[in-house]
């Protein structure tokens, strides 16, 4: 479904991540591990096209998309929860949620903007419960949930998770990963990047390694979880 | 006889402050609706207001269009005006700082100010009153029909944006784009457009406060500067980025004015809002509806 090849991608002249390339096949999860600073935010970005410093070639479903800004590449179904759960903090829950619709927002899409949220909602039932909060006062955990649900309404077919743990409590980290696996069984394809690397692996069918800005490793997740070298790196020995 | 005559020179001073106000209030919108979105105080926020005035001018008087033909045109060509200003000089900047936006703005009014004395020259025009110059009186309180319209306008304009940023998807998008722009970007908002509409809707209003204001204070080319400034002190007063707050400082500001130069020293009429300005910049920066926590997050 997403095809990276030979993507380098960075912050003006300084190159954050070389000549990656990888493949998220459809209906799969695919883990991107990695130390902070790796270059995991990077790549994510580069894909979504937030950041539009890249070359390389991006297919997503055979198409192109690296020289496209980042409000057409989501068009094509293809979205990002960013890092940090990028809301929009001054705005209500509901606010937040229907502006995921926007690419779409019209009344003849009436009935199933509504289904959508309803299916948020039911995913994440506490989102209900805030729906006229504004966002920013949520907590972590739920400003997660809300950036999720967002990511959602733009009827994505590959959903890209930058860190969606940074900064929770283990309990919501479990939750959060539960509801992913699900979105999966219901057949999302899932583009994931994480430091909690033994979370990251147990839910994923690939994982890639990178380090410094390439990749180093790459296999399937079972495989890797059980390597000693990515053991002794980064699951704690 | 003499205390009811002060009563209502009072009462005038207001009525006058309250129109003014308007005006300030309309120019402070406009600030607010390109700020709310791309966090840039627009300096030539006046000159939209000047060049609405002198089109309508021009294609009523000159021209000889009908009034209504002529606002829709005069407000056309502005709101035209604010997208060119948007492509022309704010778009082509690469990497740009807010700051470096807002001196682009500088340099756009120059020019803009140029050009409309090059067109109009430097004499002042005047427009008739949209209804008629014949005084209402009430109680010794002369109220022209012109100020009937200025505040009716702001008026028709403040409700309808405040429906069009809280109903309407498409002004939710555009607050979205000033609240987070790389989560706008995400949903799949183009920012660049919701920043020419940003522009193009500000220009819209100037030039409506312009027009409005035209048979009441006449328009010549360098009444920009003042109308821009004046408008800031609205703006800043009442919270930048608050429709509201927009509306209640162009009123306050227009008030102080009036009855400031009509109480204590009329000589220093225009100096009485730049001193709110400084005193609310010095005192509360955040302004009486803005949020000092959402101000400090604000990148200038």
């Amino acid at each position: 479904m997403l095809e990276i090849q030979n993507l380098t991608a960075g912050y003006g002249a300084i190159a954050a991540i070389r000549e990656i390339s990888l493949e998220v096949p459809e209906g799969k999860v695919v883990s991107i591990i990695g130390a902070n600073g790796a270059g995991k935010s990077t790549l994510l970005k580069a894909v979504s096209g937030l950041n539009n410093h890249r070359s390389g070639r991006i297919l997503f479903q055979g198409k192109n998309i690296v020289d496209m800004p980042a409000n057409r590449i989501v068009s094509l179904g293809l979205s990002q929860v960013a890092e940090g759960r990028q809301i929009f903090a001054h705005m209500t829950v509901e606010d937040n949620i229907h502006l995921g619709a926007y690419l779409y927002y019209r009344r003849s899409n009436k009935r199933e903007i509504r289904d959508r949220i309803e299916r948020i909602y039911e995913l994440f039932p506490i989102l209900s419960k805030r729906a006229r909060q504004i966002s920013g006062t949520l907590s972590g955990g739920e400003q997660q949930m809300l950036a999720i649900g967002r990511a959602l309404m733009t009827r994505p077919r590959l959903l890209l998770l930058d860190e969606p743990s940074m900064g929770l409590a283990p309990i919501v980290v479990q939750e959060i990963f539960h509801t992913i696996e699900r979105l999966n069984r219901e057949g999302m394809t899932i583009l994931l990047v994480e430091q909690n690397a033994r979370a990251a692996l147990q839910i994923a069918d690939f994982a890639y390694v990178l380090e410094t800005g390439r990749v180093v490793l790459h296999g399937p997740a079972s495989d890797l979880i059980n390597d000693n070298q990515i053991k002794e790196a980064y699951l704690g020995g | 006889m003499e205390t009811i005559s002060a009563a209502s020179q009072l009462f005038q001073f207001i009525v006058t402050g309250l129109t003014v106000g308007a005006i300030y209030a309309m120019v402070a919108i406009g600030f607010n609706i390109i700020y709310n979105v791309t966090e840039i105080i627009n300096l030539a926020q006046g000159e939209f207001v000047m060049l609405g005035g002198l089109i309508m001018v021009f294609m009523h008087v000159t021209v000889g269009l009908p009034m209504i033909l002529a606002f829709v045109t005069a407000v056309l060509l502005v709101t035209l005006t604010g997208m060119l200003l948007d492509r022309l000089a704010i778009k082509p900047i690469r990497q740009p700082s807010v700051m470096t936006l807002i001196i682009a703005t500088i340099a756009a009014s120059i020019v803009i100010k140029g050009t409309a004395m090059l067109i109009w020259g430097k004499s002042p025009y005047d427009l008739p009153a949209f209804s008629g110059r014949t005084p209402i009186e009430l109680g010794g309180v002369i109220i022209q029909p012109q100020y009937l319209w200025v505040i009716g306008f702001l008026v028709v304009v403040t409700i309808g944006l405040t429906l069009f940023f809280n109903r309407t998807i498409l002004g939710k998008a555009m607050a979205a784009c000033a609240d987070n722009p790389d989560a706008a970007r995400l949903v799949g908002i183009n920012v660049q457009y919701m920043v020419l509409l940003s522009f193009a809707l500000s220009a819209a209003i100037g030039a409506i406060a312009g027009m409005t204001l035209t048979p009441i204070a006449l328009m010549d080319y360098d009444r920009g500067a003042m109308l821009a400034i004046k408008g800031f002190g609205a703006a800043i007063l009442g919270g930048l980025g608050s429709f509201s707050g927009a509306v209640l400082g162009g009123l306050l500001i227009g008030l102080i004015e009036s009855l400031g130069a009509g109480f204590l020293l009329s000589g220093y009429k225009d100096a009485y809002a730049l001193i709110v300005l400084l005193l609310v910049l010095f005192l509360r920066p955040s302004g009486i509806m803005g949020n000092f926590e959402v101000t400090k997050f604000k990148r200038f």
